[in-house]
């Protein structure tokens, strides 16, 4: 049974051994080339055995070597925050910036604790919606379609 | 003299109604976000870089600078006030700053601190129109294999300079280069880690990475520990300092100036060191040095004057040789080669004017700092009390707007989502993601002029080590890392990131 004493060591040498792991997994085709003429898979062998290396390094010393434990990671706010940034991108061109940010923001709003279903909540959302079209869409014109391309028929 | 010729033709750039109005426009947001809690320079810059797009590039660079000083102002005013610094160049100043705020002395400590950055400001204005014109010259001279070698350096220094144990900084520097060969290799054609998405092509946006680490990530992590943000804080009165303060300022400022100019140049982030450095020498030097930690006035003055000269002399190499020093750096880099400027030794001889322009904003921006955000305080800190469940969502928004309006695409938010959620999880695990992020701007570079230097040697590695200035640099890189193992060093660094 192998007990991880120092578990941010453990995760941070997982880490490192996975991106090392996927860079050598998909760049194992790109060619090496010579020392004179280096390929495009030179660099990135290199580094990908590097983070290889170093993963294991640090597995190993989370194994071993007494550290901080880790703190509770509370899923609510990570999830909410990271499904309305990825759910705005994807519905920024059908539904458009107004819908797509009054989604973004209710969404991420509800990631703290502070926040409560009311009117208020509501109504904030629709004022900083209509403060960002004037300003970005219409103060600084970036290209934003203002209501996407389902209802546009675009 | 030439340099004041220069700088007063910069000068009457800097000062045209337009620029100064973006100078202005920078400085002023840049502090309101500073004084924000959980957003630094970095996040600052790229959530506002976008909306430079549509200015002309001296007058983007004039307010991407100012940004910069005022989100290290609004870091050193929320360290001060409520003992939260923004970032590791102003911890240090909330050590003294808080106390004596605690002490119904807020006031006094932050005119102290924005006196002796204004101070170490006009004199780094000056050292960079000093320095930069020779320095140019140098880089002139520089060959592939001179740049591979200054990269090295430079990463070596950021290793030295990161908290935490040298393997996750070395691993984080690795996976940064990593990230930064995304895209199409130049010499082949071939597209690396690109998965087939077109986006990925041209690799991953700078910008977008860092709104993602910075932004997002840091968002999330702070929504975690919500609960613990009750902030307290003294009254704010009384801002001129006293006789006394004139007098004991003096000295620590000189100090922290020369030591902050010094490191600055120093890739990787010279500034923290600069401040931990310049408080311990005054611990070591000043004439009140038993009251240090309790709220002295040399606490503040002199990591204050070191961190802002720190900071301005990091624009250095970013000028003369187009290599970035730190993030904030690497993002002006980034904001160059978006108005179609190429960043390195010719900008100064291509493009005096927007050369010397930036130099010479450098010093109006730190003037308006010093007359606009003194008076200005009660509003600083009717924003600090903003609660953040009322803020975050606005941060959110206009990182998600800026990385749309990068290149309209949508696929861009994936990515900065990916990328704050690994930035969170780096944030759990104390990884410090600075060291990426330079690795990142970095590897396609590092890459191509070690290709270039082989190429040219055909195939031979030791020029690197037969021309004179890629030695040295190199020298000195193995030096920085091997002094690491010494153990008085060991011991000093781990103190200045104990605090």
């Amino acid at each position: 049974m192998v007990v991880v004493k120092s578990p941010k060591e453990f995760y941070a040498g997982a880490i490192y051994l996975a991106f090392g792991v996927a860079g050598l997994w998909f760049g194992w085709n790109y060619p090496m080339g010579t020392a004179g003429r280096m390929g495009a898979g030179y660099f990135p062998k290199v580094l990908s055995a590097a983070l290889i290396l170093l993963g294991l390094v640090a597995l190993v010393r989370g194994i071993r070597i007494n550290g901080a434990p880790l703190d509770p990671i509370r899923l609510k706010p990570f999830l909410l925050i990271a499904a309305a940034c990825s759910l705005f991108g994807l519905m920024i061109e059908p539904i458009g910036m107004i819908g797509g940010l009054f989604v973004l923001i209710l969404l991420s709003a509800m990631a703290s604790r502070e926040f409560r279903w009311s009117p208020v909540a509501l109504l904030g959302a629709a004022g900083l919606v209509a403060a960002c079209a004037l300003v970005f869409v219409w103060g600084l014109s970036v290209q934003m379609p203002l209501v996407g391309s389902w209802f546009t028929g675009g | 003299m030439d340099i004041f010729a220069d700088l007063l033709m910069g000068l009457s750039v800097a000062a045209t109604p337009t620029n100064l109005v973006w100078c202005l426009i920078g400085v002023f947001l840049g502090t309101a976000i500073g004084v924000l809690p959980g957003l630094g320079p970095s996040a600052t810059i790229a959530m506002l870089l976008p909306a430079t797009f549509g200015l002309e590039p001296v007058s983007a660079l004039i307010m991407m600078a100012g940004i910069f000083y005022g989100a290290q102002y609004g870091g050193s005013t929320t360290a001060i006030l409520i003992n939260l610094p923004g970032e590791a160049t102003s911890v240090v100043t909330a050590i003294d700053g808080y106390k004596m705020a605690r002490k119904g002395a807020a006031g006094r400590a932050l005119a102290v601190a924005a006196l002796s950055s204004f101070f170490a400001g006009t004199v780094c204005t000056f050292l960079i129109a000093f320095f930069a014109p020779p320095l140019t010259e140098l880089a002139f001279r520089f060959g592939p294999a001179e740049y591979f070698a200054l990269m090295v350096l430079g990463l070596a220094a950021s290793i030295v300079l990161a908290s935490g144990h040298i393997l996750h900084a070395i691993a984080m520097i690795a996976l940064g280069l990593l990230l930064g060969l995304v895209g199409t290799d130049v010499n082949s054609g071939l597209q690396r880690y690109a998965f087939g998405f077109p986006e990925l092509a041209d690799g991953l946006n700078f910008v977008i990475v860092a709104m993602g680490v910075f932004g997002i990530g840091e968002i999330i992590a702070n929504l975690e520990d919500e609960a613990r943000r009750d902030l307290g804080f003294a009254k704010v009165k009384g801002l001129m300092p006293t006789r006394e303060d004139w007098s004991r300022m003096v000295a620590p400022t000189l100090r922290g100036t020369t030591l902050g100019a010094a490191l600055g140049v120093l890739p990787g982030g010279g500034a923290a060191l600069a401040s931990f450095g310049a408080y311990a020498l005054e611990k070591r030097v000043s004439k009140h040095r038993e009251e240090l930690g309790n709220g002295a006035i040399e606490g503040i003055a002199a990591p204050e004057a070191a961190n802002n000269a720190g900071a301005q002399m990091s624009f250095i190499p970013m000028l003369t040789l187009g290599f970035p020093a730190n993030t904030v750096m690497a993002l002006m880099i980034g904001a160059m080669i978006m108005h179609g400027i190429q960043p390195g030794p010719g900008v100064m001889t291509e493009q005096p004017r927007l050369f010397w322009g930036l130099i010479a904003s450098m010093w109006i921006g730190n003037l308006m700092l010093l007359v606009l955000n003194l008076p200005l305080i009660g509003l600083w800190v009717r924003m600090i009390m903003v609660p953040y469940h009322y803020l975050f969502p606005m941060i959110i928004v206009f990182c998600a707007i800026g990385v749309f309006s990068l290149s309209n695409n949508a696929f861009d938010l994936q990515i900065m989502t990916a990328f704050g959620v690994l930035g969170y999880l780096f944030k759990k695990l104390d990884c410090e993601p600075a060291p990426m992020l330079l690795g990142f701007i970095l590897g396609p570079l590092m890459e191509e002029f070690l290709r270039r230097t082989l190429l040219l040697s055909q195939g031979d590695p030791s020029v690197l080590l037969t021309r004179p200035i890629s030695a040295v640099l190199l020298i000195a890189a193995a030096a920085i890392l091997l002094s690491v193992l010494l153990p008085a060093f060991k011991r000093t660094r781990s103190r200045a990131f104990a605090q």
